[in-house]
C-alpha cells in the first residue's frame, strides 16, 4: 500500500500477508504482466491453505466417505462431515443436518425447484423474483412456473439499482408461493436488505429463499437472522474449489422434501419395489459426493473467519470507495448501480463510451488485468439497463488500491487504443 | 493484443462499410453472440443468376464482430452463390488480419455465420470452433 492513500483506508487488512498466501497472485501474464485479478465476482482465486487441505486428504487419507469401516475412510469421513459444521457454525445454520453439499448455487436451486417446488408450487401460484437475479436464480423458477402453471412476478429497480420494495410489497400482497431473490447482485454490487425483506414476505405467507453466491464470500452472513427458508451458495466464490457448494435450508422443510437426485448414499434401505431415504442431508447427497472439494470449503471458511467477514467487507468497500469516484471523473465511463458506499459490496459495473466492454476487456488484458466483460448471466438485468454488457470489477480481501490504479490507468490505454 | 486494434479494424469499425438494412433483400438473417451481446443482421440482394448483387448489414457490439462484417460485405459483392461457399473460418480471420485472440473467435466469425445464414440458412455452418471457449 502507498503512502498516497487516505489514512482511513490503509489498515483494514494486512494484504501484504494475505497475498502471500495465494500463488496465483504473483505469476505474470505471457507478456511479462503482473495479475491484477479483478474477477472475484466469477470466481476467486485460492490459499494454499485451502489446497494444503484438499491436498492431505489426497496424500494422507483418501478412502470413499461414509461406506469404508477402515480408518482412512474414517477419517475422511470426519474431515468432510466436519466441514459441514464448519460450514453451519459460519452461516449459524441451527443444525449441520441442514447444510446439503451440492455442486454450485446453480445445482443448489434447482435442488430447491425439483424437491420443493414440484410438490409446492401449483397452477396459479404466483413466484416473485427480480430483475437483479443470477439466469441461475431465474431460469429454474422460470421453467417451474412454465410447467406447472404457476405465473412469475419480477421485481424491477431503481435508477441507482436498487430494488423497488414498494413493487415488492404489492407483488407479496396479491399474494405469493415463493420469493427467490438474490442477497448481492453480481452484475451491480447491491445488497438486499434481506432480513426485512424475508419478514414481509414471511408474513405474506411466501416461503423464502436467498441466493448468497455473491454475500457469503464477502459479509456475514446468518441464516437465522435472514429469516429465510433456503439459501445457496458456490464455494469457488470463496476460495475454496469449484464443486462445493451449499444448500441450506430449514429441517422442517427438508424432512417434508422428496429426494432431489436417486441412487446410492441417499437412501436408507432399498427392496424390489420400495425405498426409503436416509436422512438429511445425505438424502439429499445422492452418489459421491465432492468431499474433497467440501473439505476445501471447510478450510476456506476456515481462513475467512480467521481474516474476518466485517473486515474483508470493510477491505472490499475501501477498495470500491477509492475506485468509485475516479471512475465517475473519468471521461466518457458510465457507472451503472450505486454510486455511494451504502448497502453495496465491492463489484462495480461500468462502460465506456464507444468501446464494446468485450474490447475493453481485450484491452485490459494486455495490461495483465482481469475484469468480466458480457452480461453477467444478468440478461433481464442488462435489459433494464439499456445496454448489452458492462465491464465489471469484482474486489477480494487481497486485492489493492494499487490494482485500482492498474484499472484505472488501462481505461486510459483502452481510450488511447480506440483513439477516444 | 493490442494487435488486434489495428487502425484498419478501428476504421471499418467506426465507419462501417456496406451498412444499414438493404430494401428489397432476397436474403437476410439475424444472429447474436449472446456472450456479449454482438449483433449481426446480413442483408443480400441475390438477382436470378445467383449473384450477388448487393449486400449490406446493420448492426452492434464489438469492434471485432462490426469490423469482421465491415470488410467481409466488402467481399461479397458481386460473387455467386456458390463461390460464397468458398468462404470459411479461416478464410475470414485470415481475411481480418489479426490474431484474434481464442475468447473473441466467437466475434470474428458472427458476420460469416450471419452471411451463410442468409445464404443457405444454417446448414452451411459447422460452428465456430472446434473447441468451446465460450462459456457465460
Ligand atoms: C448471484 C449469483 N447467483 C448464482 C450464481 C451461480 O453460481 P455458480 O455458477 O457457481 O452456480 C452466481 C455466479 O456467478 C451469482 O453471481
Amino acid at each position: 500500500m502507498t503512502s498516497m492513500l487516505p489514512r482511513t483506508e490503509v489498515a483494514t487488512l494486512d494484504v501484504r500477508t494475505i497475498r502471500a498466501d495465494f500463488p496465483v497472485l504473483s505469476r505474470k501474464t505471457a507478456s511479462g504482466k503482473t495479475v491484477v485479478y479483478l474477477d472475484n465476482a466469477a470466481t476467486s482465486q485460492k490459499p494454499r491453505q485451502v489446497l494444503d487441505a484438499m491436498r492431505t486428504v489426497y496424500e494422507e487419507h483418501n478412502a470413499n466417505i461414509h461406506r469404508g469401516v477402515y480408518e482412512f475412510s474414517e477419517r475422511t469421513t470426519a474431515a468432510f462431515e466436519g466441514a459441514r459444521e464448519r460450514v453451519a457454525r459460519f452461516i449459524n445454520a441451527p443444525e449441520p443436518r441442514e447444510v446439503i453439499f451440492v455442486r454450485n448455487a446453480t445445482e443448489g436451486v434447482n435442488l430447491v425447484a425439483y424437491a420443493w417446488g414440484r410438490d409446492n408450487i401449483k397452477s396459479g401460484d404466483r413466484i416473485v423474483t427480480s430483475v437483479l437475479e443470477h439466469h441461475s436464480n431465474f431460469v429454474p423458477w422460470q421453467q417451474l412456473a412454465a410447467e406447472t402453471g404457476a405465473t412469475i412476478a419480477v421485481v424491477g429497480i431503481d435508477e441507482d439499482g436498487r430494488l423497488d420494495r414498494d413493487q415488492l410489497r404489492a407483488e407479496l400482497r396479491k399474494g405469493a408461493k415463493l420469493l427467490a431473490l438474490t442477497h448481492t447482485s453480481n452484475g451491480l454490487g447491491t445488497i438486499n436488505p434481506v432480513r426485512e425483506i424475508v419478514a414481509e414476505a414471511k408474513a405474506s405467507g411466501a416461503t423464502v429463499l436467498v441466493d448468497a453466491a455473491q454475500s457469503v464470500p464477502h459479509l456475514p452472513v446468518d441464516v437465522a437472522d435472514i429469516g429465510c427458508d433456503f439459501l445457496v451458495f458456490s464455494g469457488h466464490k470463496m476460495l475454496a474449489p469449484p464443486g462445493s457448494g451449499v444448500v441450506w435450508g430449514r429441517a422442517s422443510l427438508l424432512l417434508k422434501m422428496r429426494p432431489f437426485l436417486y441412487g446410492g448414499d441417499m437412501i436408507s434401505r432399498v427392496a424390489i419395489d420400495t425405498t426409503t431415504w436416509n436422512e438429511l442431508p445425505w438424502k439429499f447427497e445422492a452418489g459421491t459426493s465432492a468431499y474433497v472439494d467440501a473439505i476445501g470449503l471447510g478450510a476456506a471458511v476456515d481462513y475467512l473467519q480467521g481474516v474476518g467477514l466485517e473486515a474483508i467487507h470493510r477491505h472490499e468497500l475501501a477498495l470500491t470507495g477509492y475506485l468509485l469516484p475516479k471512475l465517475l471523473a473519468t471521461d466518457g465511463v458510465v457507472v451503472y448501480g450505486p454510486k455511494d458506499l451504502a448497502d453495496r459490496v465491492g463489484v462495480v459495473s461500468f462502460n465506456i463510451e464507444g468501446i464494446h466492454p468485450h474490447d475493453v476487456a481485450t484491452i485490459f488484458d494486455s495490461e495483465g488485468v482481469c475484469v468480466r466483460a458480457g452480461h453477467h448471466c444478468n440478461q433481464p438485468l442488462m435489459n433494464r439497463l439499456g445496454t448489452a454488457a458492462t465491464t465489471r470489477a469484482s474486489f477480494y480481501l487481497y486485492n489493492t488500491f494499487e490494482e485500482c490504479d492498474a484499472l484505472i490507468a488501462a481505461i486510459g490505454t483502452a481510450k488511447r487504443v480506440f483513439k477516444i | 493484443m493490442d494487435d488486434m486494434y489495428r487502425d484498419y479494424i478501428l476504421d471499418h469499425y467506426k465507419n462501417p462499410r456496406n451498412f444499414g438494412e438493404l430494401d428489397g433483400a432476397t436474403h437476410t438473417y439475424h444472429d447474436t453472440n449472446p456472450l456479449c451481446g454482438d449483433e449481426i443482421t446480413m442483408f443480400l440482394l441475390v438477382d436470378d443468376h445467383d449473384t450477388v448483387k448487393d449486400v449490406r448489414f446493420t448492426g452492434r457490439g464489438c469492434a471485432i464482430s462490426q469490423a469482421s462484417a465491415s470488410i467481409l460485405t466488402e467481399e461479397v459483392k458481386g460473387k455467386s452463390l456458390e463461390e460464397l461457399r468458398t468462404i470459411d473460418r479461416e478464410h475470414v480471420l485470415q481475411n481480418l488480419g489479426i490474431t484474434v485472440s481464442p475468447a473473441r473467435v466467437k466475434c470474428a466469425l458472427l458476420s460469416l455465420k450471419a452471411l451463410k445464414g442468409s445464404a443457405w440458412g444454417l446448414t452451411e455452418w459447422p460452428g465456430e470452433q472446434s473447441t468451446g471457449t465460450g462459456t457465460a
